[in-house]
């Protein structure tokens, strides 16, 4: 079970990172993404896997098959802000599309890099 | 214990929730929502200073979220470096809430400033005072949002690419975090970093748990705008609003250096490999930032550099690991966090004057204001470390500590450091300043209901001036809470219950 895990948060992963290493934007928010959820499945191995049993202590101690319910608890937190992050990205992805047209990541920072503008212009556009 | 210690921990939570929820229920009528931000960012100064009032005397207060005795729930610890930050926190959120009141040139921003400001302190605040590693990771997420949101605030196209770059390197910072904190779970099995801690402490380490404290380090570090990931600060900081980049300044990088300083001290509280490379890091995090500033013609932009280099001085401090420089540490960190959002305000206020933010275009200003010259001067003077202000002392302390640990190399960089830092912000005192508008009288433009924003400066100036002249109280404090740093089994013992646990 573990060793599927891995493997899975392991390509999750490579994908990741070459997507995010891409040009375009919209890859680099599909990777941070995929990212995120290979590091998600990352977490939840790190505890303890195990799919028999209802994760309940009873008073005879763990059950020996059940799963560790924190990593779960973890995750399921960090899924809930994943998402909302993921929202919030593409709703800059959108807006980014309107004003620039593109989504070239090396368009992106030639305009942040740019001089500021004079406040005026700046008020006018 | 009596229940008001307690209550006075969730304090600077709830209060910034509460303020947000105010606001939130106030949105269609404006000066309501600014009066409700004012009080609430007010309230979370007073909490502050009674935090500091209450860990002042020695004690760490600890309190643990329903009933769940650590490690296994969710505690609130606050020691003196935790109630300090806390405190400031207060005090810059209500100067930056003040400035923008004067800034307040589109009604609908300012709306959303108040409510999401809100919305990042909460996590700022639960950053400080969390006890464990999963929560810090959800105080940075919820100031993230927060942050993502204020640094878009009404976005033309240069602050929407400036938030692209923002957004995409923090996530991936928040990203190696999370990871981290669930790779320490796999292989310490506790998230609480008292009981993580207690075990470095008794000497066993967990196998495999050095590996992922090595990647939540150098999250911190992205976080913190540390010398090899600090790319994403002066790409991003100089296109938001300015209030906004006022208040990132001042918190946010910090929030980074707290975690670093949080969790290098109890895990690592004798000097070793780690404060080796954090002691290089900090030297070039230095020199190349206020080099980086050098090469900058924008206010704004050689304020953002300037804000890597100080972060340098700070894990300096944290490096060098004896109880002098830790107390340098803290003293930084609290007068930096003022003196940056004092700079930013002038530079916000000098540019609507002048009509520009690039200095080539700016001038004039010491005819036309000479009451913003000195503000000027105040916290330009005392980020470069010119005697009696607050920034002499801070660097002071560090180059002493360092001396008597022996790290010539780092003593000599941090001083070349502070002569560079007055070097540029004489560029900018003498082109936005001294030299004459490029346009004449035609350039400069009159400001009106300016009130708050001199308010808010002035205020930051005075804080400056006073921890200057009135250095021996606020250094005792520092180093009352660096005492606390280097000895990390109160802290323990403090969180755990019984000593040894």
């Amino acid at each position: 079970m573990e060793i599927v895990a891995a493997i899975t948060a392991g390509l999750l992963a490579a994908i990741g990172v070459w997507l995010l290493l891409d040009r375009n934007l919209v890859r680099v928010v599909l990777g941070i993404v995929l990212l995120g959820n290979s590091i998600n499945i990352a977490v939840l191995t790190a505890g303890r896997l195990g799919n028999r049993t209802a994760a309940f202590v009873s008073s005879n101690g763990v059950p020996e098959l059940a799963a560790n319910p924190l990593p779960q608890a973890l995750v399921l937190t960090a899924i809930v802000i994943g998402f909302a992050l993921f929202v919030f990205a593409l709703a800059v992805l959108r807006r980014t599309w309107e004003l620039h047209g593109s989504t070239a990541t090396d368009r992106v920072t030639e305009v942040a890099e740019a001089p500021s503008p004079d406040l005026d212009e700046k008020a006018s556009r | 214990m009596n229940p008001s210690p307690h209550l006075l921990l969730v304090a600077p939570l709830l209060l910034p929730l509460g303020t947000l929820i105010a606001c939130l229920l106030t949105r269609g009528n404006h000066r309501a929502c600014a009066g409700l931000s004012l009080l609430g960012a007010a309230g979370l100064m007073a909490v502050g200073l009674a935090l500091v009032t209450y860990a002042g005397r020695g004690d760490i207060l600890v309190s643990q979220m329903g009933g769940w005795a650590a490690p296994y729930g969710i505690t609130l610890v606050v020691d003196r470096l935790s109630a300090a930050m806390v405190a400031i926190t207060g005090v810059i959120a209500t100067a930056t809430v003040l400035y923008s009141l004067a800034h307040d040139t589109d009604p609908a921003r300012g709306r959303d400033f108040h409510l999401l400001t809100h919305g990042l302190l909460v996590g700022v605040c639960g950053a400080f005072i969390t006890g464990d590693v999963f929560n810090l990771y959800v105080w940075f997420e919820v100031l993230l949002v927060g942050s993502f949101a204020l640094i878009a605030l009404g976005g033309d196209r240069r602050r929407l690419a400036g938030t692209v770059v923002y957004v995409v390197l923090n996530l991936i910072a928040t990203l190696m975090f999370l990871l981290a904190a669930g790779l320490v779970y796999g292989s310490a099995g506790t998230l609480n970093m008292a009981e993580l801690a207690a075990l470095f402490a008794a000497g066993d380490t967990p196998p495999g748990v050095q590996a992922p404290l090595v990647l939540m380090l150098l999250a911190f570090s992205i976080k913190a705008a540390l010398f090899p990931v600090f790319g994403w600060l002066p790409a991003s900081y100089h296109v938001a609003w300015t209030p906004v980049s006022a208040l990132f300044a001042g918190l946010l990088t910090k929030v980074g250096v707290y975690a670093l300083i949080r969790l290098v001290t109890l895990l690592w509280p004798d000097a070793g490999l780690v404060h080796e490379v954090l002691l290089w890091v900090a030297c070039a995090t230095m020199l190349i930032g206020v080099l980086g500033a050098a090469a900058q013609t924008e206010v704004r932009r050689i304020l953002s550099f300037h804000i890597v280099s100080q972060v340098g001085y700070m894990v300096l401090g944290l490096a060098l690991a004896t109880p002098l420089a830790l107390a340098g540490a803290v003293f930084y960190l609290i007068h930096h966090i003022v003196v940056k959002a004092n700079l930013f305000f002038i530079g916000g206020i000098a540019a609507r004057m002048t009509g520009s933010e690039r200095l080539p275009a700016m001038g004039g200003l010491y005819a036309r204001a000479p009451w913003l010259a000195l503000m000027f001067a105040i916290p330009a003077l005392s980020l470069a470390g010119i005697p009696p202000l607050s920034g002499f002392w801070a660097k002071f302390v560090l180059v002493r500590a360092g001396l008597e640990t022996g790290v010539w190399i780092a003593v000599g960089i941090a001083l070349l450091t502070g002569i560079f830092t007055l070097l540029s912000m004489s560029k900018i005192w003498n082109e936005a300043f001294l030299k004459a508008h490029p346009l004449g009288a035609a350039g400069s433009r009159a400001l009106s209901g300016q009130a708050p924003a001199w308010w808010a400066t002035g205020g930051l100036a005075a804080i400056t001036v006073g921890i200057g002249i009135g250095a021996g109280p606020v250094m005792d404090f520092a180093s009352a809470a660096a005492e606390q740093l280097a000895h990390p089994a109160h802290y323990i013992s403090a969180v755990l219950g019984a000593p040894g646990r």
